[in-house]
């Protein structure tokens, strides 16, 4: 299966241990990724509090790249990412801003291509599928799912799971027969927005996260977001020098899959996080 | 010649302003066969009135035209003047220059000249008319009520009292519907069951009221004063005539743990049960899904026991049919389904608030069982997960209701009431507990209301936060419910032993297929259309059928009890005469020249129109011809559209008196 693939600023930059276990993974199970040629910048961080056409035009560039590309299907791992290609997506549904953004971006653009995060891409392999490439049982995992704020939503635009109590990376560890927890914060803030602002309150935050995965019973966390990975792995020895936060690895969707799929943690990039994997036991 | 009479209407400024109306009288006076045109400021006021009858006389008119408001508003009006003078009343047509005119239009030359069009085209239509008699249909003086909750007992009991006969339809093995499991009714307080109870013993002993409980409207055919019902009286496996209600049956069922309807699952009942106590009839059902003997022919101890022999396992569904000449619906409500389990997709439920995944969090009907004497706790406020007294409480209102996100857009209006009413009454049995409200207006519009309120928050010590809740989650044997008070514009985190959902209102299960049984529209939510929201509040758009209670939408017990007796009194009304009259404005056949392809049969939307033969006198079929029930047809015309062989049409729509009218404009 060819997917065409967009990376973002997060994949080739401070999330590259993502990207490393993304294609891992999903090379286990004959997906092969296009990388978009020429991309730029969705726009997520800074566009869109600024100028709105320009939040738009950036995204509608990119789709407008993948049409070109006849890629009609497209992996946006980043949630940001998916969410502004989602929401310039369901905007050129008007042919009227649909041929002005077009011509701003100088490129023939008709809004065939469908986004989809990286759950959705595993969902598109199948659960069947997925549970038949097991090859290693994860069997001390207690996963806690974490979705953070983006994945599920805006729920007008992102519609693939509930907003409030999304159950889909449940569905595919258990498809690969990795135990989840059912615990509380799933979708609580992470507060990595303010990672740079205000310290104080994200290490708050990721410690209300961590404790109640872990009051759960759960032995790592698992995220699909790289900025949800950045707050709660890399800022998680500030968290428990604050508030003594005991230490829990923070895993990629694709991490553990790839593990089930037989996988060594140096091709997923694991060895590279800053929480030490604590498994297998 | 015809002889025209156009009299134009100033409406005060409303049409003055921007039509010239003494102008547009002149230009209908020169119209071929009008005799007179003339002008008033009040043309429905009643010197207009006398105006047009003395014209009508002197000027010996045959035909008239009013040029004023929409004919929605004043036709009746007109027509009636008319008739007082002596013109068939359907030789009476409107010009609308107010509504399609002079509200619409700014500029005075042209809505003056638009004017005199629209008089010129219905002069043009009333000079084709044909002067029609109003149609009668026999009536059968006897009522159906569909659904005996509060609303329907207080129908039935009406239209009974007023002499008629009432067959009363329940699908449940009781009477009483929400009402009877309720605790106690704001904003008095009296207890729901000792005021609905005695309405209910009344209804059973009524002697002009038959009932049919555990039963449901299966088909419904005819129309207004002619109704022929199919009711499906379901297998209850215990013949209610034999029956004492003496209790020995369901006291040796071995089968004790069946979650009870009644308690919305917080009791449990037999296999064989009454679902309450106060039930009407007082009879035992046989539950079918989980009696041993109906499920595997086992046990069977009941039948044993028995000392009237009046179980019976082989009892099946029986269709009987009943004639009825009116009918009103009264199926009353549900809640919203909180949980993710949606009916639609554009319900998506609130997962994260627990329901049905924590014990402890509960829907407001649960809640009025575990307050109700008769309850699954006799009335002790004991939550469901260890039987404990719950010491901090908290209420969440409009789950469901107004968010268009998750759930539906309509306020379900008695939340915010009954919900001051279980902060009250928990407060009257837990003293030393405090109740928490999560709000998002307070709406308490109604006589004692507000004050209720009011009473609930300063005497019982309620908190109100004015706040949405975003989650309730389980921590340390607590629930947390956390929102964010908009007033104060903090976070709020309530530790709580019991959580109470206000869930939203939706109509009863079943009702759009009742509903398409009956030709009776429903919104996009399912509520019954009434027929006009604020004069025909209780007619639907079919005649006969009247609605009243929550099938309309979400209402209170005073307001369904209101409406109950409205649609009663309709109904009662329709009963007034042993004849009915109605419009004559109905489709008819033009029988030698159909050519019997029946396309107007499938067009027609209320089974109007039905197969004939005409035959000579020797027997001999002549042809065979569509014909329309003139009781059925609501004159839509649909049929004419359909007609291939332009051998349909509308009394007073004609297709010649329509084209008149066009080629007047040409």
């Amino acid at each position: 299966m060819k997917i065409g693939y967009y990376p973002g600023c997060a994949l080739h930059g401070s999330s590259n241990d993502y990207e490393q276990s993304l294609r891992a993974c999903l090379g286990r199970l004959d997906v092969e990724l296009a990388e978009i040629q020429d991309w730029i910048c969705c726009g997520a961080t800074a566009a869109h509090s600024l100028n709105h056409k320009l939040s738009q035009a950036l995204p509608a560039r990119n789709l407008a790249l993948a049409e070109q590309q006849s890629l009609d299907e497209l992996l946006a791992p980043c949630p940001l990412c998916s969410m502004q290609l989602l929401k310039v997506s369901a905007d050129i549904k008007d042919t009227d801003a649909r041929a002005e953004l077009s011509a701003i971006v100088e490129l023939p653009l008709e809004g065939r291509t469908r986004v989809l995060n990286l759950i959705e891409i595993f969902q598109k392999v199948g659960l069947d599928t997925l549970a038949s490439a097991v090859t290693t049982k994860q069997e001390s995992i207690q996963a806690a799912c974490y979705y953070g704020c983006l994945l599920t939503r805006p729920p007008q635009i992102v519609t693939f799971d509930d907003p409030e109590e999304p159950q889909s990376m449940e569905t595919v560890l258990k498809a690969l027969g990795i135990k989840t927890v059912d615990w509380n914060f799933k979708t609580e803030c992470c507060g990595a927005g303010m990672t740079m602002a205000d310290e104080d309150t994200v290490l708050e935050l990721c410690h209300r996260i961590l404790e109640n995965a872990q009051a759960h019973g759960a032995n790592c966390l698992v995220v699909a977001c790289p900025m949800c990975h950045v707050n709660l792995d890399m800022k998680q020895p500030a968290v428990s020098r604050r508030h003594g936060t005991s230490p829990m690895p923070v895993y990629y969707l694709s991490d553990l899959a790839g593990l089930a799929l037989g996988l060594a943690p140096e091709e997923l990039g694991i060895n590279r996080h800053f929480m030490e994997a604590t498994w297998p036991a | 010649m015809a002889r025209i009479g156009v009299f134009l209407c100033w409406c005060g400024e409303n049409i003055a302003r921007t039509v010239d109306v003494a102008r547009v009288a002149e230009l209908s006076a020169q119209i071929p066969g009008v005799r007179c045109a003339l002008d008033y400021k009040y043309m429905c006021s009643d010197p207009g009135q006398s105006l047009l009858r003395e014209k009508i006389v002197s000027e010996r008119l045959d035909r008239v035209v009013v040029a004023s408001c929409s004919p929605h508003m004043h036709l009746k009006t007109f027509r009636k003047a008319a008739e007082r003078a002596g013109i068939n009343p359907y030789l009476v047509e409107m010009a609308n220059i107010r509504e399609h005119c002079s509200w619409v239009h700014p500029d005075r030359e042209q809505a003056t000249l638009k004017a005199a069009e629209l008089v010129r085209m219905s002069v043009e239509k009333v000079r084709h008319n044909e002067p029609l008699r109003p149609i009668k249909v026999p009536v059968t003086r006897r009522a159906l009520v569909i659904g005996a909750g509060v609303a329907g007992i207080q129908a039935a009991l009406d239209i009974a009292d007023g002499g008629y006969e009432v067959v009363l339809v329940e699908r449940e093995p009781s009477i009483g519907g929400k009402m009877a499991g309720l605790s106690e009714t704001f904003p008095t307080l009296d207890c729901s069951q000792c005021i609905l109870t005695p309405r209910m013993v009344e209804v059973g002993q009524h002697p002009r009221i038959k009932l049919y409980t555990f039963s449901e409207v299966e088909a419904v055919d005819g129309f207004i004063g002619n109704f022929t019902i199919t009711i499906r009286n379901k297998a209850r496996y215990v013949d209610i005539a034999k029956c004492t209600g003496c209790g020995e049956c369901w006291n040796v069922c071995p089968l004790k743990k069946n979650p009870s309807e009644f308690d919305y699952g917080m009791g449990f009942r037999r296999a064989i049960y009454v679902p309450f106590p106060q039930a009407v009839p007082a009879r035992p059902v046989i539950d079918n899904k989980v009696c041993a003997k109906l499920v595997r022919n086992g046990c069977g101890l009941c039948e044993k026991k028995c000392p009237t022999g009046a179980i019976s396992f082989k009892d099946e569904d029986r269709l009987i049919e009943e004639k009825v000449g009116a009918i009103v619906v009264a199926t009353g409500y549900k809640l919203y389904s909180i949980g993710k389990e949606q009916p639609s997709d554009k319900l998506h439920g609130y997962g994260e608030y627990g329901y049905g995944k924590y014990k402890d969090v509960i829907d407001s009907l649960q809640f009025e069982r575990l307050l109700s004497a008769s309850g699954p706790t006799s009335g002790e406020v004991r939550r469901p997960s260890d039987g404990a007294v719950p010491k901090n409480i908290v209420f969440v209102a409009c789950v469901g209701s107004r968010d268009n996100a998750k759930g539906l857009s309509y306020c379900s209006k008695i939340c915010c009431m009954y919900t001051a009413k279980h902060a009250m009454l928990y407060k009257h049995k837990v003293h030393d507990g405090q109740a928490h409200v999560f709000y998002m207006d307070i709406r308490s519009g109604g006589k004692g209301y507000d004050e209720f309120v009011r009473r609930a928050i300063e005497q019982d010590g309620a908190r109100y936060y004015r706040s949405r809740v975003s989650k309730i989650t389980q921590e340390n044997g607590k629930l947390m419910v956390r929102g964010a008070d908009t007033l104060s514009g903090l976070p709020v985190t309530v530790e709580a032993d019991l959580v109470v959902l206000a869930a939203a209102m939706r109509p009863a299960d079943g009702v759009q297929e009742l509903a398409r049984k009956l030709n009776v529209g429903y919104d996009e939510f399912g509520f019954l259309m009434e027929s006009h929201p604020k004069l025909r509040p209780v007619e639907t758009n079919t005649g006969g059928v009247f609605i009243c209670g929550a099938c309309h939408s979400p209402k209170d017990i005073p307001e369904s009890v209101a409406q109950a007796s409205a649609a009663a009194s309709k109904v009662q009304l329709t009963f007034a005469s042993e004849e009915l009259t109605r419009e004559p404005e109905i489709a008819g056949v033009n029988e030698r020249m159909c050519a019997a392809c029946f396309r107007c049969m499938g067009a027609c939307p209320y089974h109007a129109i039905e197969r004939a033969e005409i035959h000579a006198r020797n027997g001999d079929l002549i042809k065979r011809t569509a014909r329309v029930n003139p009781g059925l047809c609501m004159g839509c015309g649909t049929c004419v559209a359909v007609c291939p062989s332009k051998s349909m049409d509308i009394a007073g729509f004609t297709e010649q008196e329509i084209y008149s009218m066009v080629e007047a404009l040409a």
